[in-house]
Parts: structure tokens; sequence; C-alpha cells
């Protein structure tokens, strides 16, 4: 009943205001705003070194913000650390575990450290081990573990608190596709056991259609945030791609016949048009150049990327790259 | 309303969970408490800390094995090697060769070595990620440098410990006021030198310090500590060097107790035992303990701001 301001019910989760951080001459985020619902599951979306994870380290109160404010269960990630990191769990891009001890002795210094009472913990220990399906492996040196099993069981580490919001910074990168998707099953699982907030950061664009919402984040910058279907319907365009005898003629023949911009992109000619598939025959019936292959394909968030961005993810990639080379901070913080 | 005001919390967990365990079991994990309280929260944090560290150092026998084989060297080989250099300026018959006196310097060392490289581990922590689990928990920073600094300091004693066992071999006799004596200065010198090798650590971004560590720190603590010869009647330069060196207040307390210890004749008790002095000053050894302590008590402190640094 009473009008309790930091977590009023139907409040976020997470908010963030204008949120910067800069390190040196290089700005790494650069005024960021959103809300996170409660048990929404929210994507940063962009390439390495968009400011992806500053931003996530920034939330976890691992960095300090340079300018704006973050509430994290309606603590502020500057002045209320202890309070915020109570209610996180979070899963690293590179693996925090300990290789000497056993699966279980990681689990338990985690529980002792965060002051899992220990009455419950052996209990809750076991469910977030079977969660991930390694229970039987709990004796098991995590020297011995698969990469897909180290972060199974980070991931289960990261609930053993019971936090509020779990944080999973790139959580299958460095894995094979099909220990992606298994990860992503088990993800997916916790989302609907645990009414769980969840705030993850990929640069894959299929892992972010498990998301509720995603943020567009570019050059330290939200771009766009909406649904995965709203963004794709936002770009209405199919994309067109052709395999030609000749593909620079191709494209001159494209801008003058159909007034299209198309590029090469992965070894074929590159357009987007709006029904592709009445462009297609016109294609054959009015394009000079010889066509071997024809391929369309519904808007994807690379789309959407490219949409918002005016670059291919990949392209954006080469360019962070380059505008982080001079920067220490961003050496040591990218050192494995 | 007034029937159950303190057993709402851990009451209303109850139903949750039976429900849960009545239709599937463990579809729902039952949601733990985070319990409060700064002081217990840090404690606690100490003690899984040095937990960590000691489940660790049981697990890994060969490294336990391996950091006995240079002070073995030292002792019996080196030892040996100088005695029958050295023993030619000693009474016949004093009973006191200089294995003997290299005994507390060698245990010293072991010390040395051991806690240095406990501490320095926080850079393989960091290394290979496991820091970052530490120093995002709900706990203070300075709860796990303690920790830390209390693992390192009782694995290096543990050390220590198997080399004071070997005190028999050369001579130096199994009393139990000396055997104490000898554990508590080498606990204090331990936790000491895990301070100075954390605080070190907190300035080290990568694993390749480690060596630079070792040639520019550990090794000039070691040669200029006295562990190896007497620091007395040096030149002058060498002399004001052993003074500044902080595990020279270890050493000469611990070779102070052995020799006390020892049934020697004066002069050798003059040449071998107490050593340490300021000018024509003998420094008294609760000075020389207290200094150590002091000592480590800075660097804690240095090592704790360090970490609790937020950029």
């Amino acid at each position: 009943m009473s009008m309790a301001a930091p977590s009023a019910p139907g409040a976020a989760t997470i908010e963030v205001h204008d949120l910067s951080r800069r390190f040196g001459d290089l700005e790494a985020v650069r005024g960021v705003t959103f809300d996170v619902a409660p048990g929404e599951t929210f994507g940063f979306l962009g390439p390495n070194g968009a400011g992806k994870s500053t931003t996530i380290s920034m939330l976890c109160t691992l960095l300090n913000p340079t300018a704006g404010r973050a509430t994290v269960a309606g603590f502020d990630v500057a002045r209320q650390r202890a309070e915020v990191r109570k209610r996180i769990g979070l899963v690293f891009q590179d693996t925090t575990l300990d290789d000497y001890l056993t699966a279980e002795e990681n689990l338990r210094f985690h529980a002792e450290l965060y002051g899992v009472p220990r009455a419950q913990a052996a209990e809750r220990l076991r469910d977030v081990m079977e969660m991930v399906g390694l229970w039987d492996r709990r004796t098991g040196l995590v020297r011995t573990f698969s990469g897909g099993m180290k972060r199974r069981l980070e991931i289960a580490r990261g609930l053993l608190h019971s936090p509020r919001v779990l944080f999973l910074d790139e959580p299958t990168v460095g894995l094979d596709p099909q220990t992606r998707s298994h990860i992503w099953s088990y993800i997916n699982d916790l989302r609907r056991r645990e009414s769980i907030t969840m705030f993850l950061t990929t640069h894959y664009m299929d892992e972010a259609e498990h998301c509720d919402r995603i943020a567009i984040i570019d050059e330290g910058r939200i771009v766009v945030i909406d649904t995965p279907e709203a963004l794709k319907a936002s770009v209405g365009r199919d994309r067109v791609q052709l395999h030609t005898a000749d593909d620079q003629a191709a494209i001159v023949a494209l801008r003058d016949r159909f007034g299209l911009e198309a590029t090469v992109s992965e070894g074929a000619v590159t357009m987007h048009v709006a029904g592709g598939e009445q462009f297609v025959p016109r294609l054959f019936a009015e394009l000079e150049v010889p066509i071997s292959s024809v391929s369309i394909a519904r808007p994807t968030l690379d789309d959407v990327f490219m949409n918002y961005t005016g670059r291919t993810i990949r392209d954006a990639e080469a360019s962070s790259a380059e505008r982080m080379a001079g920067s220490p901070w961003m050496r040591a913080a990218r050192r494995r | 309303m007034s029937t159950e005001p303190l057993g709402t919390g851990p009451v209303s967990t109850e139903p949750l969970r039976t429900a849960a365990a009545g239709t599937a079991h463990r579809a729902t994990p039952a949601p733990v408490r985070v319990a409060g309280g700064r002081w217990r929260d840090d404690a606690r944090a100490v003690k899984v800390v040095w937990r960590r560290e000691l489940i660790r150092f049981g697990r890994n026998r060969l490294r336990i094995v391996t950091s006995l084989v240079q002070p073995v060297l030292f002792l019996f080989v080196l030892g040996t090697g100088l005695s029958s250099l050295v023993s030619k300026g000693l009474p016949a018959g004093s009973g006191v060769n200089f294995r003997t006196f290299m005994f507390p310097g060698v245990v010293a060392m072991t010390v040395l070595f051991t806690s240095i490289f406990s501490a320095v581990s926080i850079v393989w922590d960091r290394e290979f990620g496991f820091l970052r689990e530490m120093l995002v928990a709900p706990v203070r920073r300075g709860a796990l440098v303690a920790g830390k600094c209390a693992g390192g300091a009782t694995v290096a004693t543990l050390q220590a410990l198997i080399m004071l066992a070997l005190a028999g071999l050369v001579g130096v006799p199994y009393s139990p006021l000396l055997l104490l004596t000898l554990a508590g200065e080498m606990l204090l010198a331990a936790v000491t030198i895990t301070a100075l090798g954390t605080a070190l650590a907190s300035r080290m971004a990568q694993v390749e310090s480690f060596q630079v560590v070792m040639q520019f720190v550990v090794l000039p603590l070691f040669f200029l500590s006295g562990a190896l010869f007497p620091i007395r009647g040096l030149p002058t330069w060498l002399s004001i060097l052993t003074r500044l060196d902080p595990l020279a207040y270890v050493v000469d307390p611990m070779r102070r107790a052995v020799f006390a210890h020892m049934h020697t004749t004066p002069a050798v008790a003059k040449v071998f035992g107490a050593t340490m002095t300021w000018g024509s000053w003998h420094v008294p050894v609760s000075l020389e303990l207290g200094l150590t302590a002091a000592f480590g008590a800075l660097m804690l402190g240095l090592a704790i701001v360090a970490f609790s640094r937020t950029d």
C-alpha cells in the first residue's frame, strides 16, 4: 500500500539514464538510456568494442560511470554497490572458475561468499547443478571440464544466491555451434523456471532472437530498442543475393536500370528490395548480365543492424578494433 | 496480524517449497535468502578465501615437495661445503658448524619463497578470471585481501614447519620452547611477507611480472637478510643495505632463539648469535618483531587500498 520509492511494484528492475564511460580519450559508452522490466530478457546487440562489456561492468558495479546514473533492483550502481551485488548473478565473457577446485567446491565458495545460509545452501546447490546437468560431475575438477560444461557451471553459480537479475556477458562466445545451442536451451529453460530478469550481451545475431527486447548498440550509443520482430518488420525489405558472371557489370546495371544500390557481400551481389518475389522475374527479364543463382531472404537482424547503422556487423567490428588499438585500458581489459 | 510478527520471513517460503516438491521435484528451485550483517559477511569471506588457499595447497603435493628442494640444497649442500671453510675459524669442539648457523636462515627462506608465491598467485587468479568472481561478491575487498594473506601465511608456515622438522639433522635441539618460538616467528614473518606480496600483486598486470618481482624483490630480500652470513663486521654499504631489509629482522630473532638453546662457548655465540645492531646498539628482539609486524600492517593496508579501488 505504501509508495516505496526504490522498488515500487511494476517499477523497472534495471533503470539506466544517460550512462557514459570514458577511458582517457576513448568514449566507450556515450549516454545510453533504457529500462528493463521485471522478468524481461533484454539483450545488448552490437559488434565487439561497441560498449557492451563496459555497460555491463558499470551495471555490475565493477566500473564507475563517468556520467549518468543507473539502478539495479532499486539500488544505485555507483553508491549502493553491496546492495546491488547481493541481488545480481554474473556470467562473464571469460571463465571465472577456479580450475583447481571441483565443481562443487567452486559453487560452495560462491555460496559462502554470498552468505547463502548453510541450511539452504546444500539443497539450492543441488537444484542449480541439476538444472544445468552437472550434478553427476560435481566432484570433478573444473580443469577437466569442456568449455561448454564450464559455461553451464558458471550459469549455475550465477543463480546460486537467487539473484533478481542475471547478467550474461557474451554467454556463448568461443563455444562451438552445438554447445552454443545447448547453452541457449539451458538459458531458455531457466527463464521459464525462475522468474528472473536477464540482461545479456551478444554479437551473434541469431542469439539476439532469444531476447524479449534488444537494444542495438554501436560506437557507444544505442541506435534502436525494440522486440526482434518489430525490428525486422521495420526493415520491411527482403535481401536478394545474386551470383553472376560479372559482379561489377551487374552492380552498374542494377543502378542504371533499377536504381538499386547493390554491394558485394559474402561473395554475392547483395541488395535490399521490397517484395523480393515480384522483383526477381523482372531481374531475369531485364538484367543483361548472366545470372547463375538467386536467393531471397526475409529480413534478419543482420539487415536490421545494417539498416540502422549503415554497415554490417562485421565491418563495424573491423573499425572498432582500429578505434581501440591505441587504448591501453582496452588492451588490458581484453587480456586473456 | 500479530500472530506471526517474527516468523513471516522463513515461514512464508515453506509452502512454496513443499508445493514444488509435491508436483514435480526440483522443477522450481526454491529461492534462497542472502544473509545480512556486514561484519559477519566479512568474517565469512576471510574464512572462505583462506580455506580455498588450503584446499589448493593440499591438492598440490608436487609443489610441497619441489618447494623443499631449494632449502634442502642450501642447507645440506651449500651448508656442508662452506662448513669446511668456515669451521677453521671456530674453536675446536664447539659443537657448532655452519649448517647450524644457516638453519634459521634457510627456514626463513622457505617462509619467504612460499609466502611470495602464495601472494603472487593473485596474478594468476586475475589471469584465469577467478579474481573477478571474488571482486564482484557483496563483501568488502579488505576481507578478501585479509583472507588471501591469512591463507598464504598459513601455507607458508606449514611449508616451513616441514623444514623445521629437520632441525635435529643440523644439531639444533627439539626443545618445545624453541620450536614454539620459531613457529611463532615464522608465522609473523609469513603474514608480513604475504602482505608484501599481495601489495606487489595489486600492481602486477600480468604473469610475466612475477619474474621481475623474483629478481628485484625476493632475491635481494633473501641475500641481504643475513640468512647465509653474519651481518656483523660488513663493509658499510652492505651493512646499511642489510639493515634496510625487513627479512633481516626475522632471521635475527630466529637465530638468537636457536643459539639461546644451544650449548656453545661465548666466543661462538658472539660470532654466530645476535648480530642485529644499529651503530653499536643491539636491537632487542621485541623491537625487531614489532618492526616486522608494523611493516606487515603497512603492506596489508596498501594492499587493501589498492584492491578497494573501482576504476
